[in-house]
């Protein structure tokens, strides 16, 4: 299933914010969102999975949806979005709640996913009481508990610290080599890009316009390698010769406002 | 020449080390921080109660305007003998009870509509604007002449007390849900009535809670002045009378009466926040 972006724009009042972005993230690939503070990424995100209304153009999906998932579009959330009356296992379920599931068959998911993310001996904990890190476990657990067709991530690694980043990192990498989801990871940060991404999409600053789209042409297994590292760079240097100037000018745009 | 400061600080600093030998680093960061001192409260309290026993019973104050709290347990025994004190006991509890219910039910009932329709917030908080800062004791003689001045209009003046502040803390529940929480709930197609289930009902709780602690003082405060009209039994319709009569050690009773009930309805919150809130 092919998700298409068909000459998305969009306005917050008076303020252009995005302006005709096409775009297609074929089955099975990662695609980086990448951009100047106030691009548009987010909003363009909550634009591909629904919950934001562009003011032109629309959102497609090309395909048929796989038949295991229960959610074709599911987020994972910078800030979490957990409840926090909630605990592990019970944010994870909520979602599966309102799905005609047996109460077996929605043990088991719940398990399974808890499993794979590291968090079976967490599952009766409040959100309080666990890490940043652990908290964006449970935020991906809850996202693949539904198998989404397309995974869509704003940013989900920014609130951590740098540590917990590449652990997570590693985790992220690991289970997208196992299951290789479809997804759109939007970040700031361009090293997190070329270690995911097959193809990293720059924006524009504000009117977010797609400025040119990269690609990784190297399996994300071979990208820690030290041989690897030399194109790493190369790419490093194109894409932050392509957003520096524009992040320097949205940084004293968005000191003005 | 400040370089030159600080070197001749550190060579006098270093100086002072040597002579004195090794020294531990002084704490300096006590008080400022309350810590918990039950003896205190309980030790304040005996002290005023026998403060207050010995002045009446030395004389200084006259047990007419202040009887001591020794007569205050004897107008207590008195209404235990009697079985009176049970009789007003009930008949507030109940005033209480179904005016309290009554009035958070609608209460609740309204605030989610307006936390959660535009049209409902759109209608209903200028109404409740509007009405909530009238006292509703000065509504009394109205709610007679509507409800009759048998327990129609004491429960009425409750409830009427009761539903403003109760509104209020609702939709301010709701609003203060985060909205993220209901978007991440919403992008994973979750049914609008089990987003108001699992996400803006719970997320509303500590709100409607700390709404509970002030309507249960609105409701006595109420129960009080409503008992006083019209009313043969009931805490309020005791302490009219013993006023009345200059009976103030009887009064003093239905005070701490009242007391009680307000700390049991204190305690009640608590333990429904200790359960209800235990992810705080």
């Amino acid at each position: 299933m092919d998700l298409v972006i068909e000459g998305v724009s969009h306005q917050y009042g008076t303020l252009d914010v995005l302006d005709d972005i096409r775009l297609t993230v074929g089955e099975g690939e990662i695609v980086s969102l990448i951009g100047p503070s106030g691009c548009g990424k987010s909003t363009l995100l909550s634009i591909m999975g629904g919950i934001l209304k562009p003011s032109a153009g629309g959102v497609f999906v090309d395909g048929a949806m796989p038949a295991q998932s229960l959610n074709p579009f599911t987020y994972v959330f910078q800030d979490f979005a957990l409840l926090p009356w909630a605990s592990v296992e019970d944010n994870v379920a909520l979602v599966l709640e309102h799905h005609r599931l047996s109460a077996e068959e929605r043990r088991a998911r719940v398990d399974d996913v808890l499993a794979r993310t590291s968090l079976t001996d967490f599952r009766h904990a409040y959100p309080r009481q666990l890490s940043g890190g652990m908290r964006q476990r449970v935020g991906i657990a809850r996202a693949l508990v539904v198998s989404p067709a397309i995974l869509l991530m704003d940013e989900p690694l920014s609130a951590l610290d740098a540590q917990t980043r590449e652990l997570l990192m590693e985790d992220f990498l690991a289970l997208w080599l196992r299951e290789r989801m479809t997804a759109v990871w939007v970040t700031h940060n361009l090293s997190e890009a070329l270690r995911l991404a097959d193809r990293v999409v720059v924006l524009s600053r504000r009117p977010g316009r797609i400025r040119e789209e990269v690609s990784v042409a190297m399996p994300q297994a071979e990208r820690g390698t030290p041989e690897a590292q030399v194109e790493l760079a190369r790419l490093h240097d194109q894409l932050w010769g392509l957003i520096k100037e524009e992040a320097q000018v949205a940084e004293r745009e968005v000191q003005h406002d | 020449m400040t370089d030159q400061t600080l070197g001749t600080r550190r060579t006098e600093a270093g100086g002072g080390a040597a002579e004195a030998g090794r020294q531990p680093v002084p704490f300096r960061a006590g008080g400022f921080i309350s810590k918990p001192r039950r003896w205190a409260s309980w030790l304040a309290f005996a002290c005023i109660i026998a403060a207050w026993e010995l002045a009446g019973q030395t004389g200084l104050i006259s047990p007419v305007y202040l009887p001591k709290p020794s007569d205050v347990i004897g107008a207590f025994v008195y209404l235990f003998e009697t079985g009176n004190i049970w009789r007003h006991l009930s008949d507030s509890g109940f005033r209480l009870l179904i005016g309290w219910s009554l009035g958070t039910v609608c209460g609740l009932v309204l605030g989610f509509a307006i936390g959660i329709w535009s049209i409902a917030r759109a209608v209903g908080v200028p109404v409740v604007s509007a009405l909530f800062p009238i006292p509703k004791i000065a509504l009394l003689p109205l709610l007679i002449l509507w409800f009759g001045i048998g327990e129609g209009s004491k429960v009425a003046t409750i409830a009427f007390g009761v539903f403003f502040p109760t509104v209020i803390a609702t939709f301010s529940g709701v609003d203060g849900v985060p909205r993220n929480l209901i978007r991440m709930a919403q992008s994973f197609n979750v049914p609008g009535h089990r987003i108001i289930w699992k996400v803006v009902l719970p997320g509303t709780l500590p709100s409607i809670l700390a709404g509970f602690r002030i309507t249960t003082s609105i409701a006595l405060i109420l129960l009080v002045a409503a008992e006083m009209i019209g009313a043969r039994y009931g805490i309020g319709a005791f302490i009219l009378a013993a006023g009345n009569l200059y009976q103030t050690d009887q009064l003093l009773a239905g005070v701490v009466m009242l007391s009680i009930l307000g700390l049991v309805f204190a305690q009640g919150i608590a333990w429904l926040e200790r359960r209800l809130l235990a992810w705080r």
